[in-house]
């Protein structure tokens, strides 16, 4: 129930309203818990609100931290 | 990144889980808080992964799951007594009450209608006035301010024939008593929950009881990440509050999130399936928010419920007993046919275990 998903800003439809979409799903949600979000953000939507912007600078940091993994798991089977 | 680095990362973190869980004499018992946790869990097959000596339970984080019988009770005599129209997360409507679920009261004509958003119950509370409409109010810190931010909404715009029936819950008084238990040394902790009410907020777990807790995220690399820390801190002697889901979760969580919840709510005492009464674990409506409470608003006499002594839920919410012990599981107590809350939630341990497979 907790059950969040990203989706992307796409557009600022009224006071504290935007436009979401995830590849070619949009929907509308509420903007009140995140009013500083920004169009292009991905917000992290929960019944019909966004909870939180993600940060894409953290994001970025998992993603290297597990290509670093691979790569180096990719090594070890080549040996 | 594509599939052949997932599964490589998949690869190199179970095999670090590995190493260190040898360096470790005896078994190490995690709990996932979460619920969605749960699911993804099973759903991603991960405790395949782990060594005999890593053991991953469920904690009491499906929402559906802790709320008691009663409340279903409650719901289905106080929309018969008032004629009142019910909305509710989909999760809720099959969860067996003493005398049928939301799905019998439906279909012996009452009115039940199954929403995304609180913000669409607002909308049919508009569209059935002046019936009463009561939305069924269960859910953690996740889904609370939601539900806040559609009462100042429902407030502001006048709508006079929308409630809410609370069953609230907050995180931190249940896990106080879990970390308190020798058999759990080390806590998974709810990443969305956490998006709300921030990282910091769980210090408790080292200072009073010293034990490892790690924010994950829910794809599985996120799970088997967080389940690496967890494992080390573990077999390090050492305990911290690790935030893996560092995109999502701040260390202050979101404030303007909690301003709303705080608007409208207040701390309560709340009775949780398997747990008992915790006090101060559930949420009251406050000030001009108390005109929207339908308990106070719709009286109704709800006798005490009782739950089918055969049905370990209860025990399974706790992380004391897995769902292959339970003489119902798979036989009397199905997804289809479901006895207890755990296997009626698409988030429930049972619902997981029946799934997928006890791995």
């Amino acid at each position: 129930m907790c059950l969040a998903v990203p989706m992307k800003l796409v557009e600022l439809t009224g006071e504290g309203t935007g436009k979401v979409d995830a590849g070619g799903v949009k929907g509308d949600v509420s903007l009140a818990m995140i009013p500083n979000a920004r169009v292009g953000d991905y917000l992290i939507i929960h019944a019909g609100f966004g909870i939180e912007v993600l940060d894409e600078a953290e994001a970025q940091v998992r993603l290297d931290l597990f290509r670093e993994l691979a790569a180096a798991t990719a090594d070890e089977e080549d040996l | 990144m594509n599939p052949r680095d997932e599964r490589r990362t998949a690869q190199a973190l179970a095999s670090e889980i590995k190493d260190l869980a040898r360096k470790h004499s005896g078994q190490m018992r995690f709990m996932e808080v979460c619920g969605t946790h749960t699911m993804a869990i099973h759903a991603a097959g991960l405790k395949s992964l782990f060594p005999e000596s890593v053991k991953l339970v469920s904690g009491p984080g499906c929402p559906v799951c802790v709320t008691e019988k009663r409340f279903i009770d409650h719901a289905i005599l106080l929309a018969a007594k008032y004629d009142a129209c019910v909305t509710t997360f989909g999760d809720l409507v099959r969860v067996p009450g003493s005398s049928g679920s939301l799905t019998t009261f439906r279909s012996e004509g009452g009115t039940v209608r199954v929403v995304y958003s609180p913000l669409d119950a607002v909308e049919v509370a508009v569209a059935q006035s002046p019936r009463p409409t009561v939305f069924l109010g269960v859910g953690f810190e996740t889904t609370i301010p939601t539900v806040a931010a559609t009462l100042k909404a429902a407030l502001a715009r006048g709508v006079e024939n929308f409630y809410v029936l609370p069953a609230f819950k907050t995180i931190h008084p249940p896990l106080r008593i879990l970390a308190a238990k020798d058999d759990l040394h080390g806590f998974l902790l709810p990443g969305h929950v956490s998006a709300i009410i921030g990282s910091d907020c769980f210090s408790y777990l080292v200072d009073d009881f010293h034990k490892p807790g790690v924010i994950g995220g829910f794809e599985p690399l996120d799970i088997l990440l967080a389940l690496r820390d967890l494992v080390s801190m573990t077999v390090r002697g050492t305990s911290a509050i690790v935030n893996d889901y560092k995109r999502v979760v701040r260390a202050d969580g979101n404030r303007a999130a909690r301003d709303i919840l705080y608007d409208v709510f207040e701390p309560a005492d709340a009775s949780w399936r398997g747990l008992g009464v915790i006090p101060g674990s559930g949420l009251a409506f406050k000030g001009p928010y108390t005109r929207f409470d339908a308990a106070a608003h719709f009286p109704v006499n709800v006798p005490e419920s009782k739950d089918d002594p055969r049905c370990l839920c209860a025990a399974i919410l706790t992380g004391s007993k897995t769902p292959d012990r339970c003489g119902l599981f798979g036989k009397e107590c199905t997804p289809e046919d479901p006895v207890g809350p755990c296997m009626v939630s698409s988030e429930g341990t049972c619902a997981a275990y029946y799934k997928y497979g006890a791995v």
